[in-house]
């Protein structure tokens, strides 16, 4: 799983010799994102590239920009991948998720607010597991 | 006022609301009833906080005085915040703390959509990354309301109770803004037009939480012109604590 693959990673140009990379946060308070800037930037730098980073915010990140090679990455490591669709507006319904493991449909959601902003808790009724689910937005 | 000085007024007031509720929400962190509610209520702090800093980044941009997201969330002082009291009230008990939830989350969604449309394309960028957050502090504090108001006699008891402590902080934010009649059509949505959505809303969580609607009281407001309650000045003691302290720390 990379950057590029989750759709955080925008673009990168080489502007007058410099590498620019354009980084998008998935959440507005999500704590990670100057980690990954760092990250990409020393990449950048290890690659022997002058390297600038630019956040940029509009238009925002949807989880819809997820690749496929990266929604299947996410649920070999464990995480049912988001539903198209399910973050918008309604009160009080659930989306359907597929246990990562087992691949059940018969699953629970624990809360709505997992290990991180991004991801839900649910369980499987099925295998019994708990697992991770990235929330769609 | 000129449209400036409006524009850095209207951003402050939605940044403090976020900076202030933020704070009051991490309060929870390794105090709450569950772990679930454990892990929720820090998460909803740091999107609360994540959009206070979008919004204090472009006010001192607006600004032009070279202040930055640091220097308007931690130094200033207490009457130079603008945010509603409603946000700065104690915690009180989870069934006060959710109540607020539900009332703040219910008017920023709307608050937010509106803002998605603003002429200001900073804005409507933020707002756009904020709407999508806010849907999911409605759906979480909306939850709980149901939850705690058609439960137990107590739980009820409690909600009901929060229902009427919560019951004059209400009107604050849909009080006419005197920056409004200064800034350019479309900048900042208007939030007296957002306050009809925002009672069929409540209206229909309190009808599934089987919970009286409040009676109308007399309100009580201030905030938005920085005149705040005694608590704000023990919020701020320990909020700014580091930067009094250590002037100029980074890390």
């Amino acid at each position: 799983m990379n950057v590029e693959d989750l759709g955080i990673l925008r673009s990168v140009d080489l502007i007058d010799g410099v590498a620019v990379a354009k980084v998008t946060p998935t959440y507005s308070g999500c704590p990670a994102v100057l980690a990954i800037e760092f990250a990409i930037e020393a990449a950048l730098r290890d690659a022997g590239f002058e390297a600038r980073i630019e956040r940029v915010i509009s238009p925002p990140w949807t989880t819809d920009w997820i690749t496929p090679e990266g929604r299947e990455k996410l649920r070999a490591y464990g995480i049912a991948p988001p539903v198209k669709g399910a973050g918008k507006g309604s009160l009080f319904s659930d989306p359907v998720i597929a246990c990562p493991q087992c691949g059940s449909e018969d699953t629970e959601r624990v809360s709505e607010f997992g290990s991180t902003a991004c991801k839900a808790l649910w369980r499987c009724r099925s295998c019994a597991e708990p697992f991770d689910y990235f929330k769609c937005i | 006022m000129n449209h400036r000085e409006a524009l850095l007024t209207g951003l402050l007031r939605v940044a403090d609301d976020h900076l202030i509720l933020g704070h009051r929400v991490s309060e929870w962190c390794g105090h709450a009833p569950m772990l679930e509610e454990d892990l929720a209520l820090p998460n909803i702090a740091l999107d609360l906080l994540g959009q206070a800093r979008a919004l204090y980044t472009y006010a001192g941009e607006v600004e032009g005085q070279g202040r930055t997201e640091d220097d308007l969330a931690y130094l200033r002082r207490e009457r130079e915040y603008r945010n509603l009291l409603l946000v700065e009230r104690p915690n009180g008990d989870f069934a006060h703390t959710m109540l607020k939830q539900l009332y703040f989350s219910s008017f920023m969604q709307l608050w937010w959509t509106a803002a998605c449309g603003s002429a200001d394309a900073t804005i409507a960028g933020i707002s756009a990354k904020a709407v999508k957050e806010s849907a999911y502090h409605v759906r979480h504090s909306a939850e709980w309301v149901i939850r705690l108001g058609d439960g137990t006699q107590e739980s009820a008891a409690r909600m009901a109770q929060a229902v009427e402590d919560l019951a004059p902080y209400v009107d604050e934010m849909f009080a006419p803004d005197d920056v409004g009649s200064t800034l350019a059509p479309q900048m900042l949505p208007d939030n007296p037009a957002l306050r009809a959505s925002w009672d069929a809303q409540i209206a229909t969580v309190f009808s599934e939480a089987t919970i009286e609607p409040h009676v109308p009281r007399a309100s009580i407001s201030g905030g938005r012109d920085g005149r705040h309650g005694e608590e704000m000045g023990f919020l701020l003691t320990e909020l700014q604590y580091m930067q009094r302290s250590y002037p100029g720390a980074q890390w």
